[in-house]
Parts: structure tokens; sequence; C-alpha cells
């Protein structure tokens, strides 16, 4: 249950993200694409945070710009009491220590020529976190196990490790600085299926084990966020269109782009399958370059009136920690 | 108890066993005969350079160890020159030359076309834009001709020679190395290591060098060969070592003059100069074949 | 009705320089007219592989080393791969579909070159007749503004588009047999719902049979009517959709439905994955390839090959010593 007491770790206020698109020689700006635009959310000690939303939404550029690796152009990031959206490059490190990322592609998350023991110790080196090489190798060995990798494994190189090793590996050189945050980008969605129930449980487990380590958990596939997180939000063009406990979005799915995102992912189950509402969307996600008026969503939206289009709805509490983003509901 | 899959049946693994990359290069060089003839010839030519005072019959320099333009004969296997050099003993230091100028060379323009490339690959932005875009006016202009023209200026020698064709091949290193960086940097563990807060130096350094080795280590054993071919040209045309040095280029300029009386003059230096190149083009190739990731269970 | 497509005993191996890579080994199945059905495995399980055999599309080191492909009551391994007639079978009287658009599709020729090839090759349209109906299939896959797209290159279409525009091209000869291959992995979720409604209701109006080949167990549950599991080059347990939910009585069925989330899981499910990696296909040994991997594994799997496939209830089978009794939930 989340409590008004609990610690905030992240709190992101307002963030917005504009990639300028610029012609011609004199790179003169010509439009923006709105990547993020006007994003609101808390993360809180220990808990997950979902982030879904299809291709384009921004999600994904939520997380780097978090960890910095965008400059946004305008918002706040308040990461344990500061905001770091201002801090210069110097300063920053002190905050990247306690953040770390998981990405996609365990194959490219990995410097193919290095040995899996010096990309776990990488990190830890970086930050000089300890004196003597005896004692990165120790925690090398104890982050090994924590992952369950076997620790005889440390001088292989990653070429020599399937999928879900490698994603184990990423996993313990993500917990070496033992970071209070932890962005999962699409985590499980190169893995095979067999594989990624490994993986959720093993992050699961962790979070449970370690005091204070919250995800903000990136993917696409609502069935693996709603499982693994405690809070969903929903995203569609860069603006969250509703958010809450992850429990209640299957059950009680206000926004009708959840609701329709809902009714894409089929259960693997037929009896149930049958019984299933069945909302097929119109189109495609518009381009973020030329979004449509108002709510964005609203050309493709079964349940848009004309007044839909005349002005962008905000993101309003509806009672029992639950957000919603729609003028209908 | 998350980890089962050490335990018992180790025999199953997702990842097919690797072939080693040694194995792989060991195949390409015996398996293919370009390649094994080629690397035979660079061994020999090698060992040649090496070993020249010992192997050379005359000494290069001396003149008039027999008559002007003698024909080949037992004492001077290779006949002698217009001064009455021997010709074998002049080839075989000419072979010192070539390689001398060829790994100097491939070095000098190496390390400072590679720290460009990096730079503008890695920083983007205004140093990318500021380098690549002198690279490029520097790439119009035939690598051969802005080598002659500054071997022109600054006059001839082993030394000129060197600095003129280092400066001549820096934009095909900054080039290749600024496009690999450009696709190495999209790499998560790149950005992984930023996001670790690792320094810039450290990440190039860490990170982008050594997974841009390989292509490069193929690209200067190419190179090598038309370094050769190069310098060769330089000579020929007068402007490369200056005599009494032995170098094959001037050989062959100076032989062709009689070439009807003593082709011998002309053709050696020329067929050595042929060998090496084809030697190290097609060591290159082979280097090229075993390292190339796509061809990876083809070979 | 009449069985159209009917696979028996077919092997496929891939002689590498590790080893022998049985990718397909003894693969049996059918398809009736009209009939939906699903080929579900992991990836490196031999499903695509069994794909390109039946279209004598493998290429070296890959062969086709025995079995029957029987189409119409013809045995297409008889045929040469190049032989006129088998091009005239592969794509006019079965089609198939990609998991990749972008590659399948040629960046330099327009979308309606590309589709009207196909009619001028083997149904010996003209160039006019052709065009016409390329506007016609564009509108049947729902790719609006048809009649000015046709001059548009693939670049130009989104990734959803291009498959509509792949599926277009695959139904242009009205074949019998459709064979799409993970069509939707590389889509978002709603348009891989709206794709796959299409493929469906398409389908069923042009009397064509479907072979729905995928990883995703919910996409089998909501569209199949009958499936293969399919492990290690292997059918492993075979029936009706309804039945091998409900009932899976080979371990690794029911591992598989215990380890994916669903959107519908009460509170609290913690996921029970599947112990191990898939194996490699290299020099397998005689014995059950599941066994390594097995919770449920006895002397007798140790002991005994592979078993074969045997009739548990009607239309049922699987190929297992144990037999499961238990329920996915």
């Amino acid at each position: 249950m989340i409590g008004m007491t609990e610690q905030v770790i992240l709190q992101v206020k307002d963030l917005k993200l504009h990639f300028p698109v610029t012609k011609g020689l004199l790179r003169k700006k010509v439009a923006d694409v709105k990547a993020v635009d006007g994003v609101t959310f808390d993360l809180i000690k220990n808990e997950t945070l979902g982030l879904v939303g299809e291709s384009g939404c921004g999600k994904t550029t939520i997380g780097r710009c978090i960890l910095r690796h965008y400059q946004p152009t305008s918002g706040q990031i308040i990461f344990d009491g500061e905001d770091i959206t201002k801090t210069s490059r110097n300063d920053l490190r002190k905050t990247r220590k306690k953040m770390a990322i998981i990405f996609q592609d365990p194959y490219s998350s990995m410097n193919p020529r290095t040995s899996a023991g010096t990309i776990v110790a990488e990190p830890m080196r970086i930050h000089k976190m300890y004196n003597s090489n005896a004692e990165y190798n120790n925690r090398v060995i104890e982050l090994f196990k924590m992952v369950g990798l076997d620790p005889s494994m440390i001088g292989r190189y990653p070429h020599e490790f399937s999928g879900g090793q490698r994603q184990r590996i990423v996993v313990a050189r993500a917990l070496a600085c033992e970071p209070d945050l932890i962005v999962c980008d699409e985590p499980i969605s190169a893995l095979d299926v067999s594989i990624q129930a490994q993986i959720i449980n093993l992050l699961k487990e962790l979070q449970q084990s370690i005091d204070g380590l919250s995800y903000l958990f990136i993917a696409h596939d609502l069935s693996v966020v709603r499982h693994v997180s405690d809070r969903v939000a929903v995203m569609y063009l860069g603006r969250i269109v509703e958010i809450t406990r992850s429990h209640a979005l299957y059950k009680n799915p206000l926004h009708p782009y959840t609701r329709s995102l809902l009714s894409a992912i089929p259960i693997p189950d037929p009896f149930v399958e049958e019984m299933r509402e069945e909302i097929i969307l119109e189109g495609e996600v518009p381009s973020p370059l030329n979004p449509p008026a108002g709510c964005s969503f609203h050309p493709r939206c079964f349940m848009a009136t004309p007044d839909c289009a005349k002005g962008v709805p905000p993101l309003r509490d509806v009672g029992d920690d639950h957000k919603v983003a729609c003028f209908r509901v | 108890m998350i980890n089962k899959q050490t335990t018992e049946e180790v025999v199953f693994t997702e990842a097919p066993p690797q072939v080693s990359e040694w194995r792989r290069l060991r195949r390409v060089f015996l398996g293919r005969t370009s390649v094994a003839v080629g690397a035979a010839i660079m061994v020999l030519v090698l060992l040649t350079a090496l070993f020249a005072p010992l192997l050379a019959p005359h000494d290069p320099y001396l003149v008039g160890t027999t008559s002007p333009l003698a024909q080949p004969s037992r004492e001077h296997l290779l006949g002698s020159d217009t001064l009455g050099r021997d010709t074998l003993s002049r080839l075989i230091y000419g072979s010192r030359t070539a390689l001398m100028v060829g790994f100097v060379t491939v070095t000098i323009a190496a390390v400072i076309g590679v720290t460009l490339g990096l730079i503008a690959g890695y920083l983007g932005g205004i140093p990318y834009t500021l380098i690549m875009r002198i690279i490029d006016t520097i790439m119009c202009f035939p690598m051969l001709l802005l080598a002659l023209v500054i071997a022109a200026i600054l006059g001839g020698g082993l030394q000129n020679v060197i600095i003129a064709l280092s400066f001549a091949m820096i934009p095909g290193y900054a080039r290749v190395t600024c496009a690999m960086t450009l696709s190495v940097r999209e790499n998560d563990y790149v950005i992984a290591s930023q996001l670790m807060g690792a320094s810039d130096g450290y990440t190039v350094i860490r990170h982008i060098l050594p997974n841009i080795m390989q292509p490069l280590l193929v690209m200067v054993t190419m190179q090598l060969g038309s370094l050769i071919l190069a310098e060769a040209s330089l000579s020929f045309l007068g402007i490369g070592i200056e005599p009494p040095g032995a170098a094959w280029g001037a050989m062959v300029s100076d032989g062709y003059r009689y070439l009807l009386k003593s082709p011998i003059l002309s053709f050696a230096p020329g067929v050595a100069i042929m060998l090496t190149v084809f030697a190290f083009n097609m060591v290159g190739d082979g280097l090229r074949d075993a390292l190339d990731p796509r061809l990876r269970g083809l070979l | 009705m009449a069985e159209i497509l009917q696979v028996n005993n077919l092997v496929t191996q891939f002689n590498t320089e590790a080893g022998l890579v049985k990718a397909v080994d003894g693969l049996s199945f059918h398809i009736k007219e009209q009939e939906i059905i699903s080929i579900v495995g992991e990836s490196g399980c031999g499903k695509s592989v069994s794909c390109l055999s039946v279209m004598q599309l493998v290429r070296p080191p890959g062969k086709i080393v025995e079995g029957e492909v029987l189409f119409q009551d013809k045995n297409l391994l008889e045929y040469e791969a190049n032989d006129s007639e088998m091009r005239a079978i592969r794509g006019a009287d079965i089609a198939m579909i990609f998991q990749e658009p972008m590659t399948s599709l040629n960046p330099v020729l327009t979308i309606g070159h590309q589709l009207s090839e196909m009619l001028i090759k083997h149904e010996n349209f003209s160039k006019e007749d052709a065009l016409k109906r390329v506007v016609e299939l564009m509108e049947l896959v729902g790719i609006p503004d048809a009649e000015n797209r046709v001059n548009a290159y693939p670049h130009q279409f989104s990734g959803g588009m291009r498959q509509r525009v792949m599926i277009a091209m695959a139904l242009s000869c009205n074949p019998k047999v459709l064979i799409a291959d993970e069509p939707t992995t590389a889509l978002d979720v709603t348009t891989q719902a709206q794709l796959l409604k299409l493929m469906t209701d398409l389908v069923q109006r042009l009397h064509t049979s479907l072979i729905i080949v995928t990883h995703n167990l919910g996409l089998v549950a909501r569209y199949a009517e009958r499936i293969y599991v399919m492990y290690a080059g292997r059918v492993i347990e075979s029936g009706t959709t309804k039945e091998i939910f409900a009932n899976p009585r080979h371990p690794y069925t029911l591992g598989l439905l215990r380890c994916v989330p669903r959107l519908d899981d009460e509170e609290g499910r913690k996921l029970e994955p599947i112990d191990g990696l898939p194996p490699n296909l290299i020099n397998m040994p005689p014995t059950c390839a599941f066994m390594p991997r097995c919770s449920r594994k006895q002397d007798v799997c140790r002991r005994e090959p592979w078993p074969a496939l045997e009739e548990v209830s009607e239309g049922h089978f699987v190929s297992c010593y144990v037999k499961s009794q238990e329920k996915a939930r």
C-alpha cells in the first residue's frame, strides 16, 4: 500500500523533452518533436512503477531523462531531495552512483571484449569504491551469487553466456554500487518466453531482499508490467493518460486508450478469451511531430466527442490512488 | 534458489559452442591458398629485411664490384647496375627501405588518424564537423598526388617520404575510425558506461577502441601494401629515397633505361614490389575474412 | 473437412562446423481446409525452419533429409526447390508472411510494382489489370488512400502498414494455405491486434487455411483452433487449443503456461520459471530433449529414448512417459 508518509525517492514534475527538428545549412529550427510533454509522477522507496505504452510514446525517453542521458527541455527531476536537471556534470557522478539501468538487449549492453567479472566490477571501479583488487573480486563474487550465477564463470566473456545469463550479469552490474533506483528498460523483451520468468522473479526477489531499492520498469507488454509493478502509468504520445495501482488497472481501467490496450493483449486462456470485449483501435499512433490538437488520442478514440479536440485533458485524481486524463470519464 | 542451470546438465547451453578466433584465423590462413602464399611471402620479406646484412652477398653500396651492367653470373646472381653494384644485394637491402617506410608511415598515420577519428566520432557536434570537413578537403586530392606534392616541397629523403606519405594517409584512418566510432558509440554498453559516471577518455579507451581494433588491423595490413607501392612510385619519380640508398622504386627507374640491354635490372625490383604488395593484400584479405563476424560460421 | 496440407516425419538438418544441428527432427502435422492452427515454441525450437522446409526455402548448410510434404495429394519434396512447379505452388498456393516486414520488401521498388509482380507472374494478369487488382487488395487489407499509395515506396510506410502490404502480397494469388511466421512480433500490441483480426477475417472470407507460428501463447489462445507445441525440433504435444490449455499433459506445455504473466492474474501470483536453458540442438542425446529441465522426470526418462506421440484423448497427442495431470492454474 502506498501512503503519504512513505519516502519518495524520485519526483518527476512536468517533465518535457522536445527534440528540435532542424532544416537546411543553418540548422534553422522548424518544429519540435515533443517526445515527452508534461509528465508528472512520484516513485516511492521500495516501489516498482511501471511505465507502459507503444513505441514512440516517450517511455524510454523518460528513463533516459531521469538518468540525465538526455537533458530535459523543462521540468524537474527530484532524486533523493535534489533537483538533478541542473546538476553539473561533475556533481552528477555522485548521483549516478545511486542510479543504474538495465537495457533491453543483453547482447549490446556488454562490451564483448571484457570478461563478465570486469563488466560487473566496472561501476565500482569508476567510483573507486574499494582499495584492493581482492575487495573488488569478493564483491563481484557476492554479486554473482546474488543474481544466481556461478562465480566460477567470472572469467568468461559475454558470448559464452546465454541471453538469460547475460541479463543476469547486467543486473549484477546494475546492483554493484547499491543503487536506490534501477531503470529497467524493457529488460525481458529480448529473452525467450521460458527465460523471462526467471529474470522477472530475480528482479522481484532482489527488491524484497535489498532495502530501499526502487524500479522504474519500462515495457510495452502490459501483462508483464502489471505483474512486476506496484503502480502502472500508461503513456500515449508523450503524456501519461492513466496511472493507478496495477491490480486496479485490469479490473477498473478508465481511459479508453488503456481499455483498448488491455483488449489488444490476449490472455493465454481460450476460455477467458471467448468472453472478453474486443476493442480494435482504428489507424496508427500519430507522429509526435504533428500530434492531434486537444486530447492526442481523440482521433482513434471510440468515446470521443468534438469537445475532445478543444483542450488537453489534465491528469486528475479520481480517488483511490487512481489518476486519469480524459474528459469523458 | 534461483540458479539451477549450472547444477545438473551443463551440456545444454543456449548459445552454440563458439569457434575460437585463433582457430578461425589459422583455418583461413592455412585453408585458402592465396592467403597462405601471401603469408609465406610476407614472412620471407620480413626475414630478408631483418637479416639483410647476412643474406646479401656483397655490399649494396660498393661501386664497381664488377663491370657495370654485368649479366647474371654465379658471383652476381642478378648482375649489376650501371655503377657496377650488385643487384641482388641492393634488392635485399631495398626490402629494408620498403618495410621501414611502410611500418613507420602506417604507425604515424594510424596514431594521428585514429585519434582524430575517435574525437570526431565520439564527441560529435562541432568537433565532428570541424575535423571531418578538413579531412574531406584533404581527401579531395588523390593520395599519391598529395604525397608527391608534399615530398616535392620538402625534398626527397627517407624522412620526408615518410612525412609526406603519413600526411596523405591520415584522412583515411580518421574517416574509417570516425564511422566505426559512430556505430560502436550507439551500443548500450557505451551508454551504460557514461551513465555509470565514467569520463569520456575512459569510455573511449575501455569500450570504443578495443571494439574497432580488428577492422583497423585489417586496414593497416592492406595499407602496408599500398604504401610500399606509393614509396616505390615516389622513388621511381625521383623524389623518394635519394641515392645511394637502395629502394626498389628507384632501382626500377634506374634500370628501365637499359630495359633492352639488361632487363633484369628493372624486372627484379618490379617483381619484388609486386610480390610484397600482393602478400600484404592477401594477408589483409585473410585477416578481414577471419575477423569479420558476418562470415563467422561460413569459413 | 479434408486435409489440405500434411507434413509427415520431416527432418531438416544443418551441417555446421560445430556439429550436426537437427533443427527439425521428425515433425508431423496437418491442417484442414479453412482451419487456423498454430505452431508454438521458443526461439530455436525449429518452428521457422519447419515452415521454410514446407516451402523448400531452406538454404545451405540446411538440408531436408527426409519426410513428406503432401499438398493436394502431391509430395512437394519430390520437386526440386527451383522447379517451375514448386515455384508455382510457392506464393500462389502456399504463401508465407515473415516477421520482419522491413527486409521482405525491396526498398527501391514501389509497393504497387512489388504487389503486381506476383499477379503478372503467377496469374497472367496484364499490367493494367494487375494494378487495378493491387488497389483492391490494398483496400482489402485496410491501407487507406490505396489509389495514391500504390506508387509509394516501402520506407514511406510504417511497420504496421508494411506488414499489411505483406498480407496483401501473400493473399494476392488466393493461396490455399497461408503460413504466418511470427507475423506481429516486431509490432506494437494495438497494431498486432489489428493485423491478426484482419488476417483471421480475411482467411475466413477467402477460405484459406492459416498457420500461425508464434511464441506468444496469448495469440494462440485467441486465434487458433488447434495447436502444435514444439520443442527441440519435434512436436511434443498437440490437440485442440481448448483441450491443451485445459489439460496440458506435457510438463513443458504446463511450464510454458505457468511461466507467463497474465493480465487477469491475482495479486501476488508468483511465476514459475522453467529451469535451465533451451537446448542447442547440436549432438543431442537420444533421450527426451526436455528431460534436463523437467521437474517431473523419472528413471524411465533417463533410460528410454524420446517417447513417440501417444493419443491421450481424442485428438490430443503427447510425447511424454510421465504425463502431468496438473492444471495450468
